[in-house]
């Protein structure tokens, strides 16, 4: 029954939206994420003193410290903002999902 | 080997190369202090709540499904509190702090790369963990594989890092413990193994969720009073604070530029990687997915966590500049009371001696009283993930081939905590003198080259057969274990031979794509039926993935 359950809802047209649009969601962050660290663990080998620099003229604050600063809050608020989307809207498509397929099973 | 690096590395999330950017060796040993009473009335207190609680919970602990996973009815909020709580291990507050006050801006870089694994669990692993697991995550890996086989395979890599992670945190627990207390190393170990087991054994995953959260709080909380009070003698200003920090530290406007710590790039991306997908093969943190009722609450856990580690590395890199002037300004702090020598107690009391200097000894017992709940909210996750792995895998699902009862399922798991706990305070004393510093290094590692690769193929590519989860596993656990003996961590400072015959202390980046391409190689090569219809499989299991439809929910609801 199980089997069957899972069969009617990979070929709901549905389920291939859900999973083709929250994948390409949680990629994209991720390779956000991914790109800016590793370009950061790069700048960090071959360019350190780049990141030393104050970032305006006298300031005490330096570009590397305003650099991390801003990926400690900004890969923060992406997860807000995945949590927020995978929480609403795609939960809802597959609770959507499975009551279709439950409704068709009896 | 100082005792500066061996702690460092020893309490927990330092991975080996902290040895090499923890300054220049300190020498001398650690002398036990005297009997720190503030410290002590705080921690009766701590563990007077916690015993409470163990009492409450263990009422509620019945079900094998209680005592793994709390029932699953942990909220979001509570477990997001409790993830912290495990990530942030004493040697977060201590070790991190030292390196900022050491390092300057190389503590924050070290902090940043802890962090930026948590986005990645988030978008790529945590609902399909909560949909598939149940109680460990072999449940994943084995799910459309050979039971016996492929979780046999999980329990000893668990196991390995399990015992090397826990080995380390009951070193580094009891000389710190001995430090901060004035209490003998042995009586240190006993106390901490003895109350690690008492919080699984009777309240399993609820008392070890609860101990974390609170602890989890008490550390949220100390750290930020220190840095208030701390920042206030700046005025709240950070410009004022990083001027006088950088006008008196020794590495001047150097301060605030990377140092040594990640100039090589291997070594840089190997550590990378390590911290970030060795978290997520951590099988204590990986638990913790499965303590929530669905993948809404998993992914929300993961949200708070993030936050509250996020902000805390924050907090600690001001105390650490905080503490350069404060405390490396400050004679009374210094052996033989002179400024820029050796810091009492060694080169990870920065925080405390700033907890002491700005909120006197009732912040500094405060503070210590965290750092050894810290230690215990620590070790019992880990005990409670090696005792599952020992009786939900090895013995419910490979001896008894899942026909074990629920009552003989906890029993075994019970001997199995009282005997990790046996294992851990004898390993903890016949250690003591040893130089532990590889083993959090290799617990990081195996669990980035063995479990996560396993895991993460076993729930994105169709692909995987028992065949290629076999070798990928075993292959990626033998060569971080055969990488990191053969580096300098192991064959030079505890074999003691002149050069290491593996040039690099991280074996991430060599280990993991050696587990991935044995997995891809044996699982294409697996041509036998077995392996087609493990392949089919995959089509039922990614729907639930997706949709979390047969997944085990809730008891309550």
């Amino acid at each position: 029954m199980s089997s069957e359950m899972y069969e009617r809802m990979r070929t709901d047209p549905k389920f291939q939206r859900l999973v083709a649009r929250r994948g390409r969601f949680a990629w994209t962050l991720a390779f956000i994420v991914l790109g800016m660290f590793y370009g950061f663990v790069l700048v960090v080998a071959f360019k350190p003193a780049l990141l030393g620099r104050p970032l305006v003229a006298g300031g005490m604050l330096t570009i590397g410290v305003a650099v991390e600063l801003f990926m400690f809050i900004f890969f923060w608020v992406l997860t807000a903002v995945y949590v927020r989307r995978a929480n609403g809207e795609f939960d809802e498509m597959t609770q959507e999902i499975v009551k279709a397929a439950q409704k068709e099973n009896k | 080997m100082s005792r500066l690096p061996r702690i460092g590395t020893a309490l927990g999330l330092l991975t080996a190369s902290a040895s090499a950017i923890a300054g220049p060796p300190l020498g001398g040993i650690m002398e036990k202090q005297p009997t720190n009473w503030h410290a002590i009335i705080m921690f009766c207190l701590f563990v007077g709540l916690t015993m409470g609680i163990t009492y409450w919970a263990a009422s509620r602990t019945k079900s094998t499904s209680d005592f793994y996973t709390a029932g699953s009815d942990i909220t979001g909020f509570q477990n997001g509190l409790a993830i912290a709580g495990d990530y942030m291990s004493a040697a977060t507050l201590l070790g991190l702090s030292a390196m900022v006050y050491g390092q300057g801006y190389d503590g924050y870089i070290y902090m940043l790369a802890f962090f930026a694994g948590w986005p990645i669990i988030l978008f790529l692993m945590a609902e399909r963990l909560r949909n598939l697991g149940r109680f460990t995550f072999s449940d994943i890996t084995a799910y459309r594989l050979d039971q016996g086989k492929v979780r046999t395979m999980a329990a000893i890599s668990s196991l390995t890092v399990v015992c090397f992670y826990l080995l380390a945190q009951m070193v580094g627990a009891g000389q710190l413990i001995k430090l901060l207390f004035g209490l003998e190393y042995r009586v240190a170990i006993f106390i901490v193994g003895i109350l690690m087991m008492f919080y699984v054994i009777f309240g399993g995953m609820m008392a070890t969720t609860w101990v974390q959260i609170i602890k989890a709080c008490m550390l949220l909380f100390g750290g930020t009073l220190v840095m208030l009070l701390a920042m206030s003698q700046f005025g709240f200003s950070y410009h004022v604070l990083v001027e006088r920090a950088t006008a008196v530290h020794k590495l001047g406007p150097k301060l605030m530029y990377p140092g040594s710590l990640l100039a090589d790039p291997v070594t840089a991306i190997s550590l990378g990687l390590g911290l970030m997908f060795g978290t997520a093969g951590l099988p204590h943190i990986l638990m913790r997915f499965f303590t929530v009722s669905n993948a809404k609450e998993a992914r929300r856990s993961v949200l708070y966590a993030s936050g509250f580690v996020s902000y805390f590395f924050n907090v600690i890199f001001l105390i650490g500049l905080c503490g350069i002037i404060i405390v490396g300004q400050d004679p009374t702090f210094f052996e033989g009371g002179k400024v820029g020598g050796k810091l009492i107690g060694g080169g990870n009391m920065v925080a405390m001696h700033l907890a002491k200097a700005v909120g006197g000894n009732m912040l500094l017992g405060f503070l210590a009283a965290v750092a050894f709940a810290t230690i215990l909210a620590v070790v019992s996750g880990l005990a409670l993930a090696g005792a599952s792995a020992i009786s939900h895998d090895l013995y419910a699902r490979v001896i008894m081939k899942g026909k074990a009862s629920e009552i003989t399922e906890i029993r075994v798991s019970k001997i199995a905590t009282i005997c990790l706990g046996i294992v851990a305070i004898v390993l903890g004393i016949l250690f003591e003198k040893q130089n532990i510093a590889f083993m959090v290094g290799l617990a990081f590692g195996v669990a980035a080259a063995a479990n996560f690769p396993v895991l993460i193929l076993s729930m994105y590519w169709r692909g995987l057969t028992t065949r290629g989860a076999l070798w990928g596993g075993y292959g990626g656990l033998f060569s971080a274990v055969i990488f990191v003996v053969l580096s300098k961590s192991v064959w030079v400072d505890v074999v003691g031979r002149k050069a290491a015959l593996f040039p690099y202390t991280q074996p991430a980046l060599f280990a993991m794509p050696i587990a991935f391409l044995l997995a891809y190689l044996f699982s294409k090569l697996d041509g036998s039926a077995r392996a087609k219809a493990e392949i089919e499989a995959f089509e039922d299991q990614y729907v639930r993935a997706q949709t979390g439809f047969g997944a085990s929910t809730s008891t309550k609801h």
